[in-house]
């Protein structure tokens, strides 16, 4: 029997398997259904991160991406309210015109994921809360939401937060939502903070570093009063993937990045060469338009797409990153080294269940962690895909319950029985 | 004093003091238990001092092993706690309830670890804000927020209700500054949550923490940032004839791209009353001043000073000082700093409301302020964290008079109620404690504030920590009447700077 809304304006069609909502109304009505008759709902935007995590097999879809547009951009006030199923690109586009940005520089997984030009809404963006190479200097996703409303499992309307930075009024659950992988609130409205677009950026390449030095160079000017926001290390194998008219050294790639006004780039430019003892190496500075491809490039993780290869990120405090790379080097991996050190995206040819567990228990030695981003979905379904302690998962279980008592929302996207 | 309605006090706990004293005395040494009244006495009130009440009993544990003990023991035998780091608070987050263990971090005052290549330190939550700073500031580091009590406050309690700072317009807050804790669940679990690294995976538990105010574990250990100290820090002073063209002034700034470390505003009734007590020589024919500082490399901050300068002659200031040393920036920042003793030589009490609205409504709400201090006919003056809203209204009083004291209890939920009203929040820094939370209607309906209950009860299903904090006693926002009388006075600790 069909079964139809009759107190919205549109009647909504519960019998089919996806909705597209076009309203918060819709949103409402649709978990409430799926509550009631205790249906899994997997939640998703433009579906370009829909391969991290485990994959669900649901009753229903929720496709958000028709929820989309700005709700309320205030440049001078530094933030925008935004649908949930906002593409990334039109807030972008959005905030340039006032020379404004996303400062923390969502990854964008189109490229490894094959998913085009698409780089996916901001709800999908905040639901994995993977940030860019300015990390250490600005924080990441969950750094810049300021307040969200949503539906929990049960359907109920709620919010917290608002459109202000300074806030401590009960508990900051936009910290929490963001990195939950739509597995506690369908969310349906983000304000996020906005930042100024800094007027210069440039970037120095110390070129043909082995590892242990470029990890100290990037140590040091993260270390230095030069305020660098990029620090990132591409070995020798990936260096073809740069063309710059500039960049004529061979070898690896160390990047440092430095933004601000013109002359204090240019300060600080000169401030890292000297401190650093940069001037008898290889050098190369890229203007601001290469600088901006290079990060661009960075942010797409370019060097990983070229393949259908397994793709780990691994995140380790930046003096354990050399030993570390040592003691997996018997899985013969491409990498490079992102957040100035202690970020490590791993590229492997061939992966198992087993080799997983056996690369996280070195890096879980290492006291960082690691997550599965691509991989078969043999290989998927039957590993972890992030990395969890028992304590964290009970709690993780009371949290879950809290939001979505009937585990509705993403079951076991993240972890079996969440 | 308050009548504010508090969780019922459990009769049989207090029968049983003395056998809790025996038992949590097999958890931690004897002389870490307070139960007579005189020692009890120092923890009967935070920095909220209007409200009082003696704990039952004050423990001090040494370690995270006694941390988790005891609070396994409350849980089992169903007694309140509240935990307390330096009391210097000022929403009545670790006010004692009569039936409660007081569990005070003072003993947790180690600096466990500083780690200069992976830029953090590992303190205990009893350690001073500023202790991080000193124990790095000879090789150039620091820990940037920085809120005015950081000599006294600890970095636990800064955890617990998310301190923010002169600073934190650039810098953020403390939950922008932290990499890992470690904590106690109320049944005695430990967890470890982050480390030295960023963003561990699974649900926000370092976010969902700070600012919590210490209503769902007990923080035993931090692990902060540390940052390198900028090369040049400059302050410029600046005078307007009107608020509306200092509070333009922020919004053209900050729209002209350029991000201050610091923006504060104080009004005419302020600058009065602090340039008279800490003679900082501000500009005195003002109706409101300005005091931005900038830091980076010496080009950059000259440049934006003369930016900021350039955006705020465009805005009808009628003065302009750029500090020409570090001690003319600090004698700036030194009667903004003296804002309370300097309220305090203008009237016998004063109170300090904190709430955050969007910046473009400064000088409306300011306007707003002025027209309830003229209906409540009580002197009011105001200093905002003007870079990210964050006002700071100083309402003077005598509590001598008890219309006064009703007067400025009614006169501060009105100045909140107008926050939210313009966008905004009821605390940017302070917290809710005791003292806002029968306003959190204002802000949260029933669902919203039922989903912060229920997180609460999945991890403290009794209710145990901190109970009666935050959020309603009453848990629908419909059934919420005028139960209580905010009660507020002179805060204590007033020596130390606020705000």
């Amino acid at each position: 029997m069909e079964e139809t809304n009759q107190n919205s304006q549109t009647s909504l069609d519960f019998n089919v398997e996806k909705f597209e909502p076009k309203d918060e109304s819709e949103i409402q009505q649709i978990i409430k259904y799926c509550f009631k008759k205790n249906l899994p709902i997997e939640i998703v935007g433009s579906q370009t991160k829909q391969g991290i995590g485990k994959k669900l097999q649901c009753a229903k879809t929720l496709k958000m991406s028709k929820y989309s547009g700005i709700i309320d951009y205030k440049p001078e006030e530094l933030y925008i309210t935004v649908k949930a199923g906002t593409p990334i690109k039109t807030i972008q586009e959005e905030l340039k015109k006032n020379n404004q940005h996303l400062a923390f520089e969502p990854i964008n997984f189109s490229k490894i994921f094959k998913t085009e030009s698409n780089e996916g809404t901001i709800g999908g963006t905040l639901a994995c809360n993977f940030s860019g190479s300015r990390r250490f200097k600005v924080g990441s996703a969950r750094d810049h939401i300021l307040g969200f409303k949503g539906f929990n499992g049960k359907g109920e309307k709620v919010k917290s937060g608002g459109t202000v930075v300074k806030n401590v009024t009960g508990y900051d659950l936009s910290k929490l939502i963001t990195g939950s992988f739509g597995t506690l609130v369908a969310l349906s409205e983000i304000t996020l903070k906005v930042l100024p677009l800094e007027p210069e950026t440039k970037t120095i390449i110390v070129s043909g570093l082995p590892l242990e030095h470029g990890l100290t160079i990037m140590g040091a000017a993260i270390s230095s009063s030069n305020d660098p926001s990029g620090a990132i290390h591409y070995p020798g194998n990936f260096r073809n993937n740069f063309v710059f008219n500039d960049l004529t050294h061979p070898g690896s790639i160390t990047a440092i990045r430095v933004e601000g006004t013109k002359i204090s780039v240019e300060q600080r430019i000169e401030n890292l060469k000297q401190d650093l003892s940069l001037k008898d190496k290889k050098l190369t500075i890229l203007d601001r338009i290469q600088s901006e491809i290079f990060w661009e490039d960075s942010r797409s993780l370019k060097v990983l797409s070229t393949n259908e290869n397994n793709i780990l990120r691994a995140v380790v405090p930046p003096s354990e990153t050399l030993n570390l790379i040592n003691r997996i080097k018997t899985f013969h991996p491409n990498y490079f080294i992102d957040w100035g050190g202690s970020l490590i995206w791993i590229e492997l040819d061939y992966l198992s269940t087993q080799k997983i567990d056996q690369l996280r228990q070195r890096i879980l030695s290492a006291n960082g962690y690691i997550t599965l981003i691509k991989s078969k979905e043999s290989v998927k379904s039957s590993s972890e895909i992030f990395t969890i302690d028992p304590i964290k998962f009970k709690i993780s279980q009371d949290i879950k319950k809290s939001f979505d008592p009937r585990r509705i929302f993403n079951p076991g996207k993240m972890y079996t029985g969440i | 004093m308050s009548t504010l309605k508090m969780p019922r006090v459990d009769r049989q706990t207090l029968k049983n003091k003395d056998k809790i004293i025996s038992d949590i005395s097999n958890f931690t040494n004897k002389q870490n238990i307070l139960s007579e009244n005189e020692e009890l006495k120092p923890y009967e009130t935070d920095g909220l001092a209007a409200y009082k009440q003696t704990p039952m009993l004050v423990v001090l544990p040494e370690t995270t092993e006694e941390v988790s003990k005891i609070l396994s023991y409350c849980n089992k035998n169903k007694i309140k706690v509240v935990p307390r780091g330096a009391g210097t608070g000022l929403a009545g987050s670790a006010l004692p309830l009569a039936d409660c263990i007081l569990l005070g971090l003072g003993k947790f005052n180690k600096i466990k670890e500083i780690d200069f290549y992976n830029r953090c330190v590992v303190a205990q939550p009893g350690v001073t804000n500023l202790a991080i700073t000193h124990a790095v500031q000879h090789k150039g580091f620091y820990y940037a927020p920085d809120p005015s009590s950081q000599m006294a406050c600890s970095i636990g309690g800064n955890v617990a209700e998310n301190s923010g700072g002169v600073h934190s317009l650039k810098y953020g807050t403390t939950t922008n500054n932290i990499l890992g804790i470690e904590a106690v669940l109320i049944d005695g679990t430990v967890i470890r949550i982050g480390g030295k690294v960023f963003d561990s995976p699974g649900y926000d538990f370092l976010g969902l923490i700070t600012g919590s105010e210490g209503l769902l574990c007990i923080i035993t250990e931090v692990t902060v940032k540390i940052l390198k100290k900028p090369d040049t820090v400059k302050a410029i002073l600046i005078g307007f004839s009107s608020m509306e063209d200092a509070g333009n002034s922020v919004m053209k700034i900050i729209s002209n791209g350029i991000i201050p470390a610091g923006m504060e505003i104080m009004d005419k009734v302020l600058l009065e009353a602090t340039n008279n007590f800490s003679k900082a020589g501000y500009p005195l024919d003002a109706e409101a001043i300005l005091i931005a500082e900038l830091d980076g490399t010496k080009s950059e901050v000259e440049e934006l000073i003369k930016k900021v300068a350039d955006i705020c002659k465009q805005n009808k200031c009628t003065s302009v000082k750029i500090s020409k040393s570090d001690e003319e920036r600090l004698k700036f920042w030194s009667g903004r700093k003296a804002a309370f003793p300097a309220c305090g030589e203008m009237a016998p009490d004063y109170y300090c409301v904190d709430g955050t609205i969007p910046r473009s409504k400064l000088a409306k709400v300011l306007r707003e302020i002025t027209k309830l201090s003229k209906k409540y006919k009580l002197p009011v003056a105001n200093a905002f964290h003007a870079g990210d809203g964050n006002l700071h209204p100083i309402i003077m009083f005598d509590a001598n008079d008890k219309t006064s004291l009703q007067k400025t209890e009614k006169f501060g939920e009105d100045i909140l109620k107008l926050c939210v009203k313009f966008g905004g929040v009821l605390s940017g820094e302070h917290g809710i404690g005791i003292e806002k939370r029968e306003l959190m209607c204002e802000m949260f309906n029933d669902n919203d504030i039922q989903q912060q209950i229920s997180i609460k009860n999945s991890l403290d299903p009794s209710s145990l920590l901190n109970p009666g904090k935050v959020y309603p006693i009453l848990r629908k926002c419909a059934e919420e009447g005028r139960l209580h009388i905010h009660g507020r006075d002179k805060s204590k600790f007033s020596d130390i700077p606020r705000f």
